[in-house]
């Protein structure tokens, strides 16, 4: 039977080619759209380079203070002291991870300008996160105390400031006036990798402007790694336990609020997250909205094309059901006849997803990012299909059975 | 093996009325050829495509093979006329996407029958109505009288009991007409199908076990 409705599948496709084509250009174009994203999504949001040890680790991306009356709220990352009096104190992670965002700064080589991203770390950093080193080390905790004007420095760094393939170690790079010893160079960082990624990296006391003060808010962020995934929630509490203890005098400012998250839960708080809400829910839902309301679009398109060429196989519908098809085996028929073409069009859309993502990469648009179409995201691409299939199927179908025999047949005479 | 009892059937629209069958009783029996003839609209195609469940009369009660068939839901119907009952329209309502074949297996898609079943008794069908040389064939690579017996084979691959003819012989000239009637007579007279055929010619009315004649839906003889 699934023979039978395979060959009037692509009959149909032949007799009626502008539709056709239309049909297969709104569900290609769609999923590709859908899986050049979820590539997006999937390169942001996976562990990889330096980033590997995901599982084991948790972020302290923010601290906010919020007045008990509830009229004023203030949120940052942490300062290092509230780091360094009250986050390093904690027993339950192995290692904790200290660095600052990306800061732009101007630089200068050879009279010319150019812009680079600096971070302030510390020495577990460099352990927590697997840098593939190219040349020389990182900094250690005598360079640390000894305040040494050392830095590391990325591939494309050296590469910008000392030429392609000339060693940078020993040598100088020049930011916000200040000179730095290069003493290692580490593999490009993809910029999808948010908590690691820069041009330059240097031994938080450097940082003078944050060195002092006892202010809760600052600029720096935490990695929490976890000796194993079954820590995760003893350090969750353990975190919560300290918060308890922190003072925190600032003004009109009665409570400390700040969550231990996964990697997914700290990247949706910053975009969706609000107080005590990582937004990891609204994020979601706003996914699901965009996926849904995206494949509408096609499916209305579909929908009303199906619906359109109802009269025109209303003879076939009628002897199919004079010579013994039930209601429900025309649903049947017509809903796997709408998966062929949107299988169709869903082998399509993949092997144009592939031709995009190659010219993405090519293209170099974010940095070092590599985006592959791997196995979930093609599989989440033709369940994608397959519900495209459905929903654009089911109403036509149902309304194709629902034809009076007597009136289809007719229809064609 | 078909029993009208007190049929009438009734087309409503918002303004109109239309009365198509009028207190229709008729019994068909088993192996019988029955001709019904009138002039257009009185009702003919109506009573046939009651007969064939495909519509439902607005009153009366009809029975085939003694089953009452007026509680039968949409499944069950679909089932008890691919079980029972073979078609043959005038316009043939051939699938021109599929082949001749293909076309001829359609009623068996609906059984629990291998695919190598349906070819061997759709070839049987075709080899019946003389066209088992045509089966890669598509329909709109036939003529007229090929196609009307391609519908054939279509409506005996199944083995039917009762044929339901509605002017197969209309669309064609009268030696290829005569030639589907041929076959008809041959399937009533050899496999014992009973069929009932509605037609405009006397002629081939005339070969038929009985004629019934209807007139503005009423039954006038």
């Amino acid at each position: 039977m699934l023979k039978n409705y395979f060959k009037i599948a692509i009959a149909v496709l032949k007799r009626r080619k502008f539709f056709t084509f239309i049909s297969l250009f709104g569900i290609s174009l769609t999923l590709t759209i859908l899986i050049v994203l979820s590539a997006f999504l999937d390169v942001m949001l996976s562990p990889a380079y330096p980033d590997v040890k995901r599982s084991r680790e948790l972020f302290i991306s923010r601290v906010v203070l919020k007045s008990d009356k509830g009229n004023y709220t203030s949120q940052s990352p942490s300062s290092l002291y509230f780091i360094k009096n009250f986050v390093s104190t904690m027993k339950r992670p192995e290692k904790i991870a200290v660095h600052t965002g990306r800061n732009t700064t101007n630089a200068y080589q050879n009279n010319k300008k150019m812009e680079v991203e600096l971070m302030y770390t510390n020495v577990p950093f460099w352990e927590v996160y697997e840098f593939d080193f190219i040349e020389g080390k990182p900094f250690n905790g005598q360079d640390l105390e000894n305040v040494a004007q050392v830095a590391v420095i990325s591939e494309d760094t050296r590469a910008k400031y000392f030429g392609e393939s000339s060693s940078a170690l020993g040598r100088y790079v020049e930011a916000n006036n200040i000179k730095y010893r290069v003493i290692g160079v580490v593999k490009n960082v993809p910029a999808t990798m948010i908590y690691a990624n820069s041009d330059v990296y240097l031994p938080y006391t450097l940082d003078k402007a944050n060195l002092d003060g006892t202010s809760i808010m600052g600029d720096y962020l935490v990695t929490l790694l976890a000796k194993s995934t079954a820590d995760l929630p003893l350090i969750k509490e353990e975190y919560q336990q300290l918060l308890k203890k922190v003072p925190h005098p600032e003004k009109n400012q009665e409570l400390l609020l700040s969550k231990t998250n996964s990697y997914l839960e700290s990247f949706t708080e910053q975009v969706f997250g609000n107080v005590g809400d990582s937004g990891k829910t609204r994020f979601f839902l706003m996914i699901g909205v965009f996926v849904f309301l995206f494949m509408l679009l096609p499916t209305i398109n579909l929908v009303n094309i199906n619906v359109s060429r109802i009269m025109e196989r209303s003879s076939e519908i009628g002897v199919r059901k004079a010579f013994g098809a039930s209601s429900r085996t025309l649903v049947g028929q017509f809903i796997v006849e709408n998966m062929i073409l949107t299988v169709l069009g869903g082998v399509l859309g993949i092997l144009l997803s592939f031709v995009i993502i190659s010219i993405l990469n090519a293209s170099g648009l974010i940095a070092h990012m590599n985006l592959v179409i791997n196995l979930t995201v093609l599989g989440y691409s033709l369940l994608a299909c397959l519900v495209f299939g459905l929903m654009s199927g089911v109403y036509p179908a149902w309304r194709m059975s629902k034809l009076n025999v007597v009136t289809a047949l007719k229809a064609n005479n | 093996m078909i029993q009208l009892k007190n049929i009438e059937k009734v087309y409503r629209t918002d303004t109109v009325e239309t009365q198509a069958l009028n207190n229709i009783s008729l019994q068909v029996e088993k192996g019988e050829f029955l001709s019904i003839m009138g002039p257009s609209g009185c009702g003919k195609s109506t009573l046939l495509n009651l007969m064939g469940l495909l519509d439902a009369p607005s009153k009366g009660e009809v029975l085939i093979a003694s089953q009452q068939t007026l509680q039968l839901n949409d499944r069950k119907l679909a089932h008890f006329r691919n079980s029972k009952i073979g078609f043959i329209f005038q316009s043939y309502h051939l699938i021109n996407d599929l082949q001749v074949l293909d076309n001829v297996e359609l009623p068996l898609l609906y059984r629990n029958s291998s695919a190598k079943e349906r070819k061997i008794l759709a070839l049987e069908a075709l080899e019946k109505v003389g066209l088992s040389n045509r089966v890669k064939h598509f329909p709109t690579q036939l003529s007229g009288g090929q196609k009307q017996r391609v519908a054939i084979a279509r409506a005996i691959v199944g083995k039917p009991e009762i044929i339901l003819a509605d002017e197969p012989t209309g669309n064609l000239d009268s030696a290829m007409g005569n030639e589907i009637m041929n076959i008809l007579l041959e399937l009533n007279r050899v496999d014992g199908t009973t069929i009932v055929m509605v037609t405009h010619d006397p002629n081939m009315a005339q070969k038929t076990h009985r004629l019934l004649r209807l007139f503005d839906g009423s039954q006038v003889q």
